[in-house]
């Protein structure tokens, strides 16, 4: 008997270039958003998602078609992009915005996504990303994501199992009372957590492999969509500084101060 | 002025504990029994088995010469110094014993003090009527900085006041435009980097003890560090100091002049001096610029004979952009992973390499030195007869701090296997393995090499200075056969090979036994001749770095 035919997927990837994790964040002088003239690096999130898409892989072996990673930035985040295929990704695709503009949206960033999983002519089974991006912790586009595309989604991800047999995945997601078990019918939207897997190194062979892989370009107006900001930033500043506290002797003490500091009793 | 006395003297015992629990301890125990003598005190060596503790004793001269802190002593110095500043077990300040154990315990725990007084004078003035006052009462001074020392420099042998430079943590001045900083010798190695980092700049040394060393100490050991490779030894970045001599006269030769050749170069004695010339009160140091663009490089070497041609090919192409140059062995790579440092390479690209290196580049251009790096790094991939077997770039500045971890928490993982027996050679490059390789095949030769006793010989080091870490672990602690074995055996070798038995750290009061193996006698008589100018009572630091 012939085996049937196992399903090959096709996986993508987002990922951002954002401020790295470790730097020193200091407000400009303008009050309007952060000193950006540091250093930047994948998003760990999302290098957690490339993790991901690259152990399904090695656990499936051929059924996973290709690993597609895309990243919407400056042309500075090309560098985002071989990281990734150093770790194992196929291709990448590069959403070009000018150098100094603003980070798109989360519901651009969404709308660009969806353009580009239409125009993949072999389509999309599963998108891996980040659960949320360090710089602005929005932790919106995976959800807004599934919504525009009407695809199941699970996040916060700890666990991952694909069957391509069935096109079905098994999901453990991280929730505040503990994990949940959901299962899933691809195509759909995962976004990773941080317990999914410890991302690798980049391998000297696999950074050079990475060079000669292909990176499609595009600009938003390629692919229509518009990623001005729908919101305005008001001001920006640093957290007020911690006053010292302070000590009171007994229960009176602390009436008193309580009082100073304008707490006023209520009535039951 | 020297009394004739019956022939003691001053032994030290060396207590090792062996067992399991976090850090060693290893101590001296020294047992004091007053009196023979008009005015000095005898000393007798207390020499013991108390369980399963090894003693072994090695002794050294005398302190028969010296006087110790009287409570007058200490009347004199409560009015130089506030009581705040005074640490002393005599009345009336008597200091809890427990307060005065920073100061008479080293930062391993292995050298125990017997110090009565500290000191902790406030200013270069301070010093110099403290050391004045001693000269004249012939009390012994051992100058103190952090006292993260690893040879026993820091630590009173016998009852000699510790004058600890703490308080002393002014930064004087700084120019950001030559990157000149002047500060007072108290100065901790971390927050002089703070102080100039807003400014780009940085120090030209660093090590792991930056968190409590201070500069007046590094100096005075002429410490090396992980940035010794790019930025050069104190020898060449300090440009001047303040130093109070023996005799309590101040030398101020704080200059902060890049140029200035006139006359002996006094300052250079006492970089390296470990405090037994003078005491560094003030420090003027060139400081770098602090570099833009950093990144980690970690290969897998198939055998030992490829480290030297990589050295060479690293740096031609990498050129000024090499910051470090560090090698790990084999068993040290196995023992990192083992506890969880890493992995940082795939197991099966590595297989059967027999080694590894660490390259930091720094440049204050990234695009310039990632091309760079990629030159290299696609030469020696795609190479005919490659001469390594992979290896991994950081991608990030968190995997670039991770690569350093592996490097840096070698010692951590070997003081969890064990007691470890450390050398800090400096050997020619060829000869890295060939020494442990010597040291690894006695053992075996001696029936010491496996869990009842030296369960591994790990080396790693600062290849690119030279300078190899050997660590003999001694799986069961410390015992008199295995430190039998391994000396002379390892100064003897080093000494073939015309190295250094101490690379970075020191002589102290541990290895006075060893100078000889790397500097002749000619060299030995005339530091004598050298510390008998300066110090002819032989005050300053006894005990330490001559034998």
């Amino acid at each position: 008997m012939r085996p049937s035919a196992v399903r090959l997927l096709n996986i993508l990837v987002p990922v951002k270039r954002a401020v790295d994790f470790a730097v020193k964040i200091r407000v400009n002088p303008e009050q309007t958003g952060i000193d950006l003239n540091v250093k930047h690096s994948m998003n760990p999130f999302d290098e957690i998602a490339v993790e991901e898409a690259v152990r399904l892989r090695e656990r499936l072996k051929d059924a996973v078609k290709s690993i597609k990673v895309v990243t919407i930035g400056p042309p500075k985040a090309v560098e985002t992009l071989r990281t990734a295929l150093a770790m194992g990704a196929d291709s990448a695709i590069h959403v070009e915005i000018p150098e100094g503009t603003p980070s798109p949206e989360p519901l651009a960033v969404a709308k660009t996504l969806r353009e580009l999983v239409m125009r993949q002519k072999e389509g999309v089974d599963l998108i891996i990303m980040g659960k949320q991006a360090i710089d602005d912790d929005a932790g919106q586009t995976g959800q807004m994501l599934a919504g525009l595309m009407d695809w199941a989604q699970a996040t916060f991800a700890s666990k991952v199992d694909v069957d391509p047999s069935t096109k079905a995945a098994n999901v453990t997601r991280e929730i505040d009372g503990g994990l949940e078990q959901l299962k899933c019918q691809l195509p759909m939207v995962i976004t990773t957590d941080l317990r999914l897997n410890e991302p690798r190194y980049a391998s000297l062979p696999n950074i050079m492999k990475a060079k000669k892989k292909p990176i499609e370009k595009f600009t938003p107006a390629d692919l229509g969509v518009d990623l001005t900001p729908r919101l305005r930033t008001l001001k920006v500043t640093e957290p007020p500084k911690r006053v010292g506290g302070g000590k009171v002797a007994n229960v009176d003490e602390l009436l008193v101060k309580l009082k100073e500091a304008g707490i006023t009793p209520k009535r039951a | 002025m020297d009394d004739v006395l019956p022939g003691y003297g001053l032994a030290r015992a060396w207590l090792q504990k062996s067992g399991s629990g976090d850090g060693d301890v290893v101590g001296h125990v020294w047992a004091g029994v007053p009196g023979r003598g008009k005015k000095e005190e005898s000393i007798m060596l207390a020499l013991g088995t108390v369980g399963r503790r090894v003693w072994s004793a090695r002794v050294s001269r005398s302190f028969s010469h010296l006087n110790t802190v009287t409570e007058q002593d200490l009347a004199y110095f409560s009015k130089v110094l506030p009581p705040s500043n005074i640490l002393s077990t005599l009345p009336p300040t008597c200091t809890p014993h427990d307060d005065m154990t920073p100061y008479n315990v080293d930062w391993m725990g292995k050298y125990h003090g017997k110090a009565n007084t500290v000191l902790r004078p406030r200013t270069t003035h301070e010093v110099s009527e403290i050391v004045k006052y001693c000269a004249s009462r012939r009390i012994g001074i051992v100058p103190q900085g952090g006292n993260t020392g690893l040879v026993g420099g820091s630590i009173s042998l016998h009852k000699e006041v510790v004058l600890n430079l703490g308080a002393m943590s002014n930064v004087r001045s700084f120019d950001p435009v030559s990157g000149i900083l002047v500060a007072d010798a108290g100065c901790i190695l971390q927050s002089l980097s703070d102080h100039i980092a807003p400014d780009n700049h940085i120090m030209p040394l660093d090590l792991g003890a930056k968190g409590s060393c201070q500069i007046g100490g590094n100096i005075s050991t002429n410490a090396g560090g992980l940035r010794l490779l790019r930025y050069g030894s104190l020898h060449g970045s300090v440009l001047g100091l303040e130093v109070v001599l023996p005799d309590g006269t101040i030398l101020d030769q704080l200059s902060t002049l890049r140029k200035d050749n006139t006359g002996y170069d006094l300052k250079q004695l006492f970089i390296g001096a470990e405090g037994t010339l003078g005491i560094v009160t003030g420090v003027s140091i060139l400081t770098p610029p602090a570099p833009q663009a950093t990144n980690n490089v970690f290969l897998a070497l198939p055998h030992f004979d490829n480290v030297l041609p990589l050295y060479q090919t690293v740096k031609r192409q990498l050129g000024e952009i090499m910051s470090a140059f560090e090698y790990i062995d084999r068993t040290a790579y196995d023992m990192a992973l083992s506890h969880g440092l890493g992995p940082v390479l795939d197991a099966k690209e590595v297989g059967d390499a027999r080694c590894f290196v660490l390259i930091e580049t720094s440049g204050s251009n990234e695009d310039h030195d990632m091309e760079k790096l990629n030159v290299l790094l696609e030469s020696l991939m795609t190479a005919d007869e490659p001469l390594i077997l992979t290896g991994t770039l950081s991608q990030s500045p968190g995997q670039f701090e991770s690569l350093w971890a592996v490097r840096e928490g070698l010692p951590e993982c070997v003081q969890k296997e064990g007691k470890p027996y450390k050398y800090d050679v400096s050997v020619p490059l060829a000869d890295f393995q060939k020494v442990v390789d010597s040291v690894l095949g006695r053992m075996i030769s001696m029936g010491l090499h496996g869990d009842h006793a030296v369960s591994k010989v790990v080396g790693f080091g600062h290849i690119g200075d030279g300078n190899l870490h050997l660590n003999v672990i001694a799986k069961r602690g410390y015992s008199p056969e295995i430190e039998a074995a391994l000396e002379p055996f390892i100064y003897e070798l080093v000494a073939s090979r015309r190295g250094s038995v101490s690379a970075e750290h020191g002589i102290g009061s541990m290895k006075t036994h060893a100078l000889h193996y790397s500097k002749d006698s000619v060299s030995i008589e005339w530091m004598r001749k050298i510390k008998q100018v300066f110090d002819p009572l032989n005050i300053m630091n006894p005990g330490k770095v001559l034998p």
